[in-house]
């Protein structure tokens, strides 16, 4: 059983997710960072593919990206990294990219690679449900991998519905309209639409995503999904803090509160 | 030959679709499901070709080059697009988009731009209609097509600049991308060429078919016969070009000869020739040929004209280009300025820096004779006299 199905077996709330981009600061800062996290405590951890064109992220994971792609990220180094952190790391990862990238890199050589580095799961936003059924959803199940798919307050129940029958790990809830890093605090609106998609009874877990940053979102979120998933707000931590370790303890330390 | 024609999933062949995040989902979906039946309406063909008729000033006239005709020794026809409202062939778009987004009961226009002419048509038919606008347009762009920036915001557009990347085409394009996400009830993206998620190749390849349409009719009046030998237009994204092949794409008598920017040379490092650089991708919702690293980062294209400096084409025309139906020809900055010049001092037409590439094409490929080609001559170009000066001073 992969990792993400594991943990969602043992512990059903308050799930940490934390996104960040690999090769940002620096580029050999992947291993430490997904280290400091696990070591912190953070449940599961996304480690974000750095891209030119991210269409789905705001400003503040676009600038990381660009900074990590600069630094010399590249994905051989990148699947490089993830072995290396594989020896001393258990927590499960996710890798979130576009699906250029994996196009680009070859979709098979992707999956090999991802398994050699025991990834346990894949966020890729712009992958329509339809050729991810037609074309890719046999290979990643046979991998072993967890997919996960996006929901927002404008999707269908019938397309929640089927994105819970195609996702498997956990379904990534878009707390609302917007890109990543746009807004902060939850409306009442946007408590409706949570208690909505609680109320269906979905197969997968539920994660809640974009303008989650601190302990009051983060415990609003909790409250009714598995957990949370946090990403402007760390990286723009690290862009502020001097060591990655001690800025991850201490914003892994202020979200849990 | 296989029929030409996009299927229901949006794909010309290989390429094609709707590559896009959850967050635009539901717009789209809304688009793909309704847009052939609201434009097939009745009342929307009215609408649509009353404007195109009488505020658009269509049909645009198909017109014999005789000088440039006895220059190159072959019969040379221009598709004046170059004389619809605003300057360029963008509007047919535009006034197509916009009847649907009125449809749709949208209130608030989106739309990127590089050279600033389907801007310019967006914030014509905006300020037709009485709907807020905002232009997303590259820094870079925004310096050096200034006469566009201004006409937009005359016509009460908000232009907001690009900052990210190149700050060109390519990146007003995920600026409006996330300006869509972030609104995604009340507004409408007008994107201005025959790329994006599916529908919208095929929606603006329809509203720009206008163009071949005409064409038939035109020739059969001036030659007897209502198809060219060669069709010959520039290609950014490839919407002028879509317009002017369209009626012919399943038509094997005609060339159609798609004109892209190489910039400073293909092998410069500073070029936009897709069909050359780029391999199959994903770029702005479609799956088509893009220019790209090995690790898939797309790659910062080069062109003196804004309006083809795009590392993408749309997936129709890599589909063409990829099967062979379409011919690519490459043409420097350099010889672009050059045909530009001859146009504007053979035949009294100073055309738009993109169009002028298409011109640059008659250098480069071989025809007989008795011959007849057609050249979407895009739009004018009044926008570019800054740097058409600069290269009659040197």
């Amino acid at each position: 059983m992969n990792r993400i199905k594991q943990l969602f077996q043992n512990k059903q709330e308050h799930i940490l997710n934390i996104y960040f981009t690999a090769g940002y600061p620096q580029k050999e800062d992947t291993v430490t960072i997904i280290k400091a996290l696990a070591a912190a405590g953070v449940d599961l951890i996304e480690v974000g593919m750095p891209y030119s064109d991210p269409l789905a992220d705001g400003p503040t994971i676009q600038e990381s990206g660009t900074q990590a792609l600069r630094n010399g990220l590249t994905m051989p180094l990148l699947f490089e990294q993830l072995r290396a952190a594989r020896q001393s790391v258990d927590i499960p990862l996710v890798l979130m990219g576009y699906f250029n990238q994996v196009l680009q890199y070859g979709f098979d050589r992707f999956l090999a690679d991802c398994l050699k580095a025991e990834i346990d799961g894949l966020i890729l936003p712009d992958l329509p449900l339809y050729e991810y059924e037609q074309h890719y959803q046999k290979k990643i199940e046979t991998a072993g991998l967890s997919m996960s798919f996006l929901i927002t307050p404008q999707t269908t129940d019938d397309r929640i519905k089927k994105v819970d029958e195609l996702s498997d790990g956990f379904i990534y809830m878009v707390s609302s309209a917007a890109i990543t890093g746009a807004k902060s605090g939850i409306s009442d609106q946007q408590i409706t639409y949570f208690e909505r998609i609680a109320a269906m009874d979905l197969h997968n877990p539920r994660l809640i995503g974009f303008g989650i940053s601190d302990h009051e979102t983060y415990a609003t979120a909790c409250k009714y999904a598995a957990g949370a998933i946090i990403g402007s707000a760390y990286i723009k931590a690290l862009a502020a803090g001097d060591d990655v370790t001690t800025t991850t303890n201490q914003f892994v330390a202020m979200v849990r509160g | 030959m296989k029929t030409i024609a996009v299927d229901e999933h949006g794909y010309y062949g290989d390429f094609g679709g709707a590559y896009i995040p959850e967050m635009l989902y539901p717009n789209v979906e809304e688009l793909r499901q309704t847009y052939l039946s609201m434009m097939q309406e009745e009342k929307f063909q009215r609408d649509f070709q009353h404007l195109l008729r009488d505020y658009v000033g269509r049909p645009t006239p198909l017109y014999l080059a005789k000088r440039l005709s006895e220059r190159y020794g072959v019969t040379i026809y221009l598709k004046r697009e170059d004389l619809n409202h605003t300057g360029a062939h963008k509007i047919n778009n535009t006034i197509g988009q916009i009847l649907l987004a009125q449809r749709l009961g949208k209130k608030r226009i989106i739309a990127e731009t590089g050279a600033g002419q389907h801007g310019v048509a967006t914030a014509t038919v905006c300020a037709l209609m009485g709907v807020e606008c905002i232009v997303y347009m590259g820094e870079v762009d925004i310096a050096r097509q200034a006469p566009n920036v201004a006409r937009m915001r005359m016509l009460g557009a908000e232009v907001r600049p690009a900052m990210s990347g190149s700050r060109t085409l390519k990146d007003a394009t995920n600026e409006a991308i996330r300006d869509w996400i972030n609104n995604p009830t009340d507004t409408h993206y007008i994107i201005g060429s025959v790329v994006g998620p599916h529908p919208y190749p095929d929606m603006v390849a329809r509203f720009q078919s206008v163009i071949s349409e005409e064409m038939r009719y035109q020739l059969e009046e001036h030659t007897g016969r209502d198809y060219p030998d060669a069709v010959i237009a520039c290609v950014g994204g490839g919407s002028n070009a879509a317009g002017a092949f369209y009626h012919y794409l399943n038509d094997e008598r005609v060339r159609l000869i798609a004109v892209e920017a190489a910039g400073l040379g293909i092998d410069s490092g500073e070029s936009a020739a897709t069909s050359v650089l780029g391999t199959e991708g994903v770029i702005h919702g479609s799956r088509t040929l893009l220019m790209q690293t090995e690790d898939g980062q797309i790659i910062e294209p080069y062109s003196i004209s804004a309006g083809l400096d795009y590392p993408g084409i749309g997936p129709m025309h890599a589909h063409l280009i990829k099967t062979g139906r379409a011919e690519a020809i490459h043409v420097t900055d350099e010889e672009a300025l050059k045909a530009a010049l001859d146009v504007s001092r053979t035949e009294g037409i100073i055309p738009a820096l993109e169009t002028a590439h298409a011109f640059s094409a008659l250098d480069k490929m071989k025809y007989n004779a008795d011959d007849v080609l057609v050249i979407c001559l895009s739009g004018r170009g009044d926008k570019d006299l800054d740097t058409y000066m600069k290269y009659l001073d040197r």
